[in-house]
């Protein structure tokens, strides 16, 4: 069965046809040709799919499409300004070389972005002790955080520091 | 620097060329091409080890609206060439391994092909499997080779003699497990056939090499087959060489008339892939008094597939590490019903040096030597083997050094002898190596540009090692303008052929090749070239191979934390330090190491791909359930190397990167951990159940 969807990607509004049973992931990639959100295991497992959903971070291959009708999407490719300047979190990816082969990287950064402000907004983590106060980024902190998104090229610890970096 | 190219923009530690495309996710991965008209495969796979395909019912799956094409043995086209097992895709009705690919549905939608193939109604008829591997199997052989084409055994001296005669002896059995690559990018294949030319966007470490095997297969002249891969999302080995989803693909294409994409899943991906064989590993060591080894004997059983021989090289680092008259090493297999094994990260280098490097350092406590003096005093002024010198081989160096930033002169080397609020801590370290060599076959083009630019065209691939702009730089020395003023074009078949990016061999073949172009084109066109102008280049023999041993060398020192009273166990410092050669870019080269200490890491702790043997196949087969290291995993990690000038290795002074970050880890933390608990683990993963017994 299909239906029809309306979704604003990276400040675009767009009309889209989907099959119910097509994933937000499928219909970004495959229905809209919006690949900056990656496809590594379509089970919520790894993370490259995050992206910005009505502003929170979110494994796109666990959400059905057809459920986020009228969704704001914010991809990494919509977190760079239109002039082409990067993100702060992508500018300190870039200084850090927080990654290597670049698949899981557009969902490392939506998903910093994200939790960044999940921070900002004092949401406590498995490893916050003080649970009352404003959150310490830590190094700790941030792995926790971060533990979401699996990088097989094994730049985590570039991408701690370049959260770290984009943080302060 | 006597006898290199002049390093100018070499040892920059530039930011990657394809850095924004990557942040911002526009750099086209292969499933990612726009190709109009495109179709979708989902495979049906094989629900039981072994026997053969009796009946395939297709109605279901035919009546499901937007299938295309239904294929199995029965109706699929005939490849021109079955002599690869692994690619003679849908060629028999026989099952050979569980999860084998024995149908395909294609589709106007991947909803439909996954659907589609669901309803495919599959008969077998079974025959009993036979998975298990164990060193005392009845059937283990002797490969007429380990991979890629060393000796299977070799003997020196009288081993048996010495060990008796040993001051000091040890006969232990280390083992490790069986891995999946994981790439993090699923393996993916678009195919589209024009006439008799065929278009393949394939996520490959090498498109030449890609090329050169499929075409026969598919009974194509390879200059009508173009494959194109400009970015791939990791591969580790697992897409060195094609596998049977890219056969697939292009078999699917040819049957319905139209583009066919074929992703594979992260499921399908430990069948159909490759992965790291499991390895049994008994090695054998004598010593004098004095803590100088006399014998040196490996013999390793691990597994290859009945349809097709792969042999890993895991004892082949026991014959060139240490000095020892009496030495030995074998390699023996079993051929089970699983499925293909293949390249992963370092192969022979990486297992072998877990089992190498354990036993030293349980033979260094054995001789009462501090295990970095064990290995400095059983440094071999030559290769053990071969009697060749060594090209530079620089691990005393990166031991002491290593050393001297880990702090490990204030280390007590007594075990369980440190412990702070509930753990045990505990330092190891150990050596890791991995051979620089270079793979022929490339050719590069530089031509001049319209824009008074330098294009550099070979088909090389970067699979974030950084190719994009490690050539880049190599082109600019190599031609004396900035780095600013090359172009680089890599990654597609239209370009001069390039080797495979595989065996760490990549910068040192394809760089050797720029730099042999670069002469060419200054020798015919001078300092000052006129538009359109062109040279070619290849890789010139080395004349020094035959004279030396090539290795790389470094040491890994790991701090580990056992909870006492769980047996948690955390690696909360990973240092290593390399000598590798010359560094082309510090920024990505540290990338490189890091992220293979951090694989190494992985290894040691997590990883296992664990097999059902009453089914034959992987139980644990995802990502949640096959546990790679995550962020939280990972703690202080560093990577530093020496300089090491090589003059004969190559006209680069390279030595190559990408694999020696994960030989020596998961010693280096195992050993931490006897230190840490005074409990050896001899298998990996080093998980905590093995500190409680």
């Amino acid at each position: 069965m299909d239906a029809d969807i309306t979704l604003t990607v990276d400040g675009q509004v767009r009309q889209v046809r989907v099959d119910t049973r097509t994933t937000l992931l499928d219909a970004l990639r495959d229905r809209m040709g919006v690949t900056a959100p990656k496809k590594g295991c379509d089970h919520g497992q790894c993370g490259s799919c995050t992206v910005l959903l009505n502003g929170r971070r979110a494994t796109t291959c666990l959400a059905l499409a057809v459920a986020h009708d009228g969704a704001e999407i914010t991809t990494a490719e919509g977190l760079a300004d239109g002039d082409g300047a990067p993100h702060p979190v992508q500018r300190a990816f870039l200084d850090h070389d927080a990654f290597q082969c670049g698949y899981c990287t557009p969902g490392q950064i939506c998903s910093a972005v994200g939790m960044l402000d999940e921070a900002r907004a004092g949401h406590p983590s498995a490893v916050t002790t003080d649970l009352v106060g404003p959150v310490e980024l830590t190094d700790a902190e941030i792995r926790e955080r971060m533990s979401g998104n699996l990088c097989r090229c094994g730049a985590y610890v570039n991408i701690v520091a370049a959260i770290q970096e984009a943080a302060r | 620097m006597t006898g290199l190219l002049p390093a100018r923009v070499i040892g920059q530690p530039l930011e990657r060329a394809d850095g924004m495309a990557k942040v911002t996710g526009t750099a086209t991965y292969a499933a990612e091409h726009p190709v109009p008209g495109l179709t979708h495969l989902h495979p049906v796979q094989a629900t039981i080890a072994r026997g053969r395909v009796s009946a395939v019912d297709t109605a279901q799956a035919e009546a499901l609206d937007g299938v295309i094409a239904v294929l199995t043995p029965a109706n699929a086209p005939r490849l021109a060439s079955t002599e690869d097992p692994e690619l003679a895709v849908l060629q028999s009705d026989e099952v050979a391994f569980r999860g084998q690919v024995i149908g395909a549905v294609v589709a106007t939608t991947p909803e439909i092909a996954r659907h589609a193939a669901g309803l495919v109604q599959v008969s077998y008829v079974e025959q009993p499997h036979d998975v298990a591997l164990r060193p005392d199997r009845a059937d283990l052989y002797a490969p007429d080779k380990v991979n890629p084409a060393f000796p299977t055994d070799t003997e020196q001296g009288d081993v048996p003699s010495a060990l008796a005669d040993a001051a000091v002896r040890l006969d232990q059995t280390y083992t490790t497990a069986w891995y999946h690559n994981n790439p993090m990018e699923p393996h993916a294949t678009i195919a589209s056939w024009d006439g008799g030319d065929l278009t393949l966007h394939d996520s490959t470490q090498g498109v030449t090499a890609v090329r050169d095997t499929v075409a026969p297969v598919l009974g194509v002249a390879p200059e009508r087959v173009r494959v194109i891969c400009p970015h791939v999302g990791g591969g580790f080995g697992s897409k060195g060489q094609p596998h049977v989803h890219l056969v697939l693909a292009a078999l699917a294409a040819k049957a319905v008339g139209r583009p066919v994409r074929l992703v594979v899943t992260r499921q399908q991906m430990f069948a159909l892939v490759g992965y790291r064989t499991p390895t049994i590993q008994r090695i054998r060591m004598g010593a004098d008094r004095t803590g100088r080894l006399t014998a040196i004997s490996v013999d390793v059983v691990e597994q290859t597939s009945r349809i097709k021989e792969f042999a890993e090289q895991t004892a082949v680092p026991a014959r060139m590490m240490y000095a020892a008259p009496h030495r030995r090493t074998t390699h023996r297999l079993a051929a089970l019903d699983v499925p293909v094994p293949s390249w992963m990260r370092a192969p022979g280098e990486c297992p072998g040096m877990f089992g190498l490097e354990t036993a030293v350092d349980e033979m260094a406590a054995a001789c009462g030597l501090d295990p970095i003096e064990f290995r400095v005093r059983n440094e071999p002024e030559r290769d053990p083997e071969t009697g060749r010198p060594f090209s530079s081989r620089n691990l005393v160096a990166c031991l002491r050094e290593g050393a001297r930033r880990f702090g490990w002169a204030h280390r007590d080397p007594t075990p369980r002898a440190r412990r702070e609020a509930g753990w045990l801590v505990g330092t190891g370290v150990a050596a890791s190596t991995y051979p620089a060599g270079r793979i022929a076959g490339s050719s590069v083009t530089i031509r001049f540009g319209p824009d008074r630019r330098y294009q550099v065209e070979t088909a090389a691939a970067d699979l974030g090692t950084g190719t994009w702009t490690a050539l880049r730089q190599i082109a600019a020395d190599a031609l004396g303008v900035d780095y600013a003023e090359v172009d680089l074009r890599i990654g597609d078949t239209a370009l001069p052929p390039a080797s495979v990016a595989g065996g760490s061999t990549g910068i040192a073949s394809w760089g050797s090749a720029v730099l042999d172009a670069a002469e060419a084109f200054r020798d015919k066109f001078g300092a000052n070239p006129s538009e359109g102008d062109e040279a070619s280049g290849g890789m010139p023999d080395n004349p020094h191979t035959e004279r030396y041993a090539m290795h790389a060398f470094g040491a890994q020192f790991a701090e580990v934390r056992v909870r006492e009273d769980t047996g948690e166990i955390r690696v909360s410092r990973l240092l290593g330090v390399f000598a590798a050669g010359r560094i082309v870019n510090p920024r990505t080269a540290r990338s490189q190491f890091i992220g293979g200490m951090t694989m190494g890491l992985s290894m040691a702790l997590h990883e296992q791909s664990v097999l059902d043997q009453r089914f034959g196949h992987i139980v644990n087969h995802d990502l949640a359930e096959y546990h790679i290291a995550a962020n939280a995993d990972v703690a202080e990690l560093e990577a530093h190397w020496i300089d090491e000038h090589d003059p004969y290795v190559n006209p680069l002074g390279t030595k190559g990167i990408g694999e020696i970050g994960i030989v020596g880890t998961a010693a280096a933390i195992s050993n931490a951990a006897h230190h840490a608990t005074g409990v050896r683990v001899r298998d990996l993963p080093i998980t905590l159940d093995k500190f409680l017994s």
